[in-house]
């Protein structure tokens, strides 16, 4: 059985994006001023082939601890939806 | 000087190799040889050099794709044993994603890739790779990076601090840590740090690039030249 992961990774709070700073100002130099703050994070889309959801879960947090994400700086959340 | 084999790691995208290899090669006695990330064998190194480039184009983060590389587990293995690991910029940010040195680096604060000289204080001088150096001494070394901006939990830096870690800050001309030497945001100012036994060092600038007066500096030869003669135990 196929499970398809949307992952998302995102600067912890704490982190500086400069980043998102740098595409805030771009935003405030278009015009919206009241764009207050912007977070760049990534998004991934992870194919897993188990046999239960629990399986092709367990699979998925494990990648994103190990490498997808870096726990110094990111944190991760997921969903997981069959895959037909 | 006795008979040195140094290790330098290539990795995909690794560009300062052939650097490093011509840096180490101008030293009596020291041979560096290639080793290449997809191998097993690091062919008898006394010495594993990381170093600087981008490995793997930067994906995902720097450095967290070369630390899977087949030969990082002997080079974690070597480390282990506590034998030399220095990682020279993208050398150190394998460094921190492999979790032989602590923290991680970052985008520097100023967004900015940085590269220029800069000018570094060594604020321990009793590891192997700084003690050919004087307490305080202010280095002229290069840097060239974007994500240079050390980080670490606050206990982490404290711990650092305490076990004497930290090896070098950036500082004005005169050894001043100021935030405007600071150009990376790096918490601390800190450029180079060592793991708890200090075995294994990490740093930012360049020192490969700082080895003959032709390239401006000569100040990071003495870095190569201690961690040689410690090897030789001479």
């Amino acid at each position: 059985m196929a499970y398809k992961a949307k992952i998302k990774v995102t600067l912890r709070p704490s982190i500086l994006d400069v980043q998102g700073k740098a595409a805030q100002h771009a935003l405030a130099n278009l015009g919206y001023s009241s764009v207050e703050s912007v977070r760049i994070g990534k998004y991934m889309e992870v194919t897993i082939e188990e046999n239960s959801a629990v399986e092709a879960e367990r699979v998925c947090a494990e990648i994103c601890q190990k490498l997808l994400s870096n726990p110094i700086m990111e944190d991760f959340t997921f969903e997981l939806e069959p895959v037909n | 000087m006795a008979d040195v084999t140094v290790g330098i790691v290539v990795f995909p995208g690794s560009n300062c190799d052939h650097d490093t290899e011509y840096a180490v090669a101008s030293f009596p006695g020291v041979r560096p040889v290639m080793l290449w990330h997809n191998d097993h064998d690091l062919k008898d190194s006394d010495a594993i050099i990381l170093p600087g480039g981008f490995s793997f184009g930067d994906y995902l983060r720097c450095g967290s794709i070369a630390r899977f590389s087949p030969l990082m587990r002997e080079v974690i293995e070597f480390a282990g044993k506590g034998r030399p690991v220095l990682g020279i910029c993208n050398g150190f940010q394998v460094l921190v994603e492999s979790g032989l040195l602590e923290g991680a680096l970052i985008r520097n604060t100023g967004k900015k890739f940085v590269c220029r000289q800069s000018t570094i204080k060594v604020v321990n001088n009793s590891t192997i790779f700084t003690d050919g150096y004087s307490q305080d001494e202010v280095l002229r070394l290069p840097v060239a990076h974007g994500e240079g901006n050390y980080i670490a939990s606050p206990e982490t830096i404290e711990s650092l601090e305490a076990n004497g870690q930290v090896v070098f800050r950036y500082t004005d001309s005169e050894g001043r840590e100021t935030d405007e030497a600071n150009f990376n945001g790096s918490l601390g100012n800190i450029a180079g740090i060592t793991n708890r036994q200090g075995n294994v060092l990490g740093l930012m600038p360049h020192p490969e690039r700082a080895s003959e007066r032709l390239l401006g500096s000569e100040d990071g030869r003495r870095l190569f030249e201690s961690l040689f003669r410690h090897v030789t135990g001479s």
